[in-house]
């Protein structure tokens, strides 16, 4: 069964004249959002996008945007209350675990 | 965080000294050897490194269905580090992984017959996927990581792979800059891990594509019911109060109402997601609750019982599908198909018609139970 969320609310970018066609950001989107097409990345599934920021993050070139955050309304409702970005709570400990 | 925390105790000459030679034969990962998921210890140019069984035993599965419950879920972890699966040399593959107990028990049961290392990142105890969009699966970790382990001496090739779901937290290119290390994704499922390794380090479509089968839905939810016991709590101790001094009562029919419009929101709508017409999970949370509400207003002889108002009816009308969607709602976290741009759209919506909702609702069982009064 697929799954389909909101349309027309991603933040994604894709500049082409950036795009060498590596692929890498197809390699990294877990919601095939890019296709390889004539030798450049294309966004075929723009609403499939979560905005995870995979693809940005591993694109050499910086032909990639999109402003990255988690899907996550308790995540969001925290950032509320606490005047805070969304952050849940799924953070762990918040002592450095480093040791030297 | 003691047992992470290399500097304690006994084991002085572990990382902390890396610079030292005589350090460097020590144990270059600390573990307990109770942990009955060691198997051994495997001897490296760099120090020795445990060795891992790829089998889970009684105690793994009993611990990971505790943290799908919620208990000790924040504190069940592994010490980050180096570990071996079967007798790995230096031409050996290494996965990368996480070291929140549940992720490392599902990498290592799909590694039976293989031989690798796997190198454990510490993520304060959380899965892959959410540690990269924090960025503690991060590009940070992962070349501190290869120079506290002394990667660079163990092995003999340039590669890493690593879970594709780490990659919203770590820059491939920025690792090979600062290490040298050749970052390849791999399937974003354990379980395509051999396949994986057999098709020479080439994931298909079909392992690169995030799923959320029906069966990955319901083992979230219990989580999702964890979470509103507090809060759950707190209302029965108000609505307890409110009995003691009289307005109300408030009995088994408000208890029942209530619990179902949460295990709706909280199990059913996840459960059925995909099936539930539109497309907001507050939506279709909302959807699932109202049936429920109608339900528990019949059952209760609306509209013929006269003891029991119109006033009431509207009321659970108001508040019980408006429950569901609030937890259907918070259902999005644990979801893998939502953005934070689409769950703000949602919420901007959903947010004050349940508030406006919920409190209509409580003035209308209010009023009416004064009016009974």
């Amino acid at each position: 069964m697929n799954h389909k969320y909101l349309k027309n609310v991603t933040t994604l970018i894709l500049k082409a004249d950036k795009c060498t066609g590596c692929g890498r950001c197809i390699q990294v989107c877990p919601h095939k959002v890019f296709d390889l097409k004539n030798g450049k990345s294309e966004i075929i599934d723009k609403d499939g996008c979560i905005e995870c920021g995979a693809c940005a993050k591993n694109c050499l070139f910086n032909a990639i945007e999109v402003k990255p955050g988690v899907g996550c309304a308790y995540a969001i409702i925290m950032g509320w209350l606490r005047g805070t970005e969304p952050s849940c709570d799924c953070s762990g400990s918040s002592s450095s675990s480093g040791c030297c | 965080m003691e047992n992470e925390n290399c500097c304690n105790s006994d084991n002085k000459d572990s990382c902390c000294c890396q610079d030292d030679n005589n350090c460097s034969l020590g144990p270059i990962t600390q573990y307990d050897k109770r942990n009955n998921w060691l198997v051994g210890e495997i001897q490296t140019p760099a120090g020795t490194v445990p060795q891992i069984s790829t089998k889970l035993a009684f105690s793994d599965t009993l611990g990971t269905w505790k943290a799908r419950w919620g208990v000790n879920r924040m504190n069940y972890r592994i010490n980050p580090g180096l570990y071996a699966v079967g007798a790995p040399d230096n031409t050996s593959p290494v996965l990368v992984t996480a070291n929140y107990k549940l992720t490392f028990d599902v990498l290592r049961k799909e590694l039976c017959g293989l031989s690798l290392w796997v190198l454990v990142l510490d993520t304060k105890g959380i899965n892959v996927w959410c540690a990269a969009g924090k960025g503690t699966f991060g590009t940070e970790e992962l070349v501190t990581r290869i120079a506290k382990t002394n990667l660079l001496q163990i092995i003999a090739h340039k590669t890493l792979i690593l879970p594709q779901l780490g990659a919203p937290g770590v820059s491939a290119h920025e690792v090979s800059k600062h290490t040298g290390f050749r970052v390849v994704y791999g399937p974003v499922s354990a379980k395509d891990i051999k396949a994986f390794i057999n098709l020479e380090m080439k994931a298909n479509d079909e392992m690169r594509t995030v799923k959320f089968s029906t069966y990955d839905r319901l083992i979230l939810t219990p989580m999702e019911l964890v979470g509103t016991f507090k809060i759950s709590l707190m209302i029965f101790g108000v609505l307890f109060l409110l009995n003691l001094v009289g307005i109300g009562p408030f009995g088994f029919t408000d208890f029942y109402a209530y619990a179902g419009a949460l295990i709706i929101g909280c199990v059913i709508t996840p459960v059925l997601l995909p099936l539930i017409p539109g497309r907001a999970f507050a939506w279709k949370g909302w959807l699932l609750g109202l049936p429920w509400a109608i339900a528990v207003n019949i059952l209760n002889g609306w509209p013929e019982a006269p003891l029991y108002t119109s006033m009431r009816a509207i009321g659970y009308l108001l508040i019980l599908p408006s429950i569901s969607a609030f937890c259907a709602m918070n259902f999005t976290g644990a979801s893998t198909y939502t953005s934070l741009s689409g769950v703000l759209k949602e919420m901007k919506i959903a947010v004050p018609a349940i508030v406006i909702s919920i409190s209509m609702g409580i003035i209308l069982i209010f009023v009416n139970s004064f009016i009974k009064l």
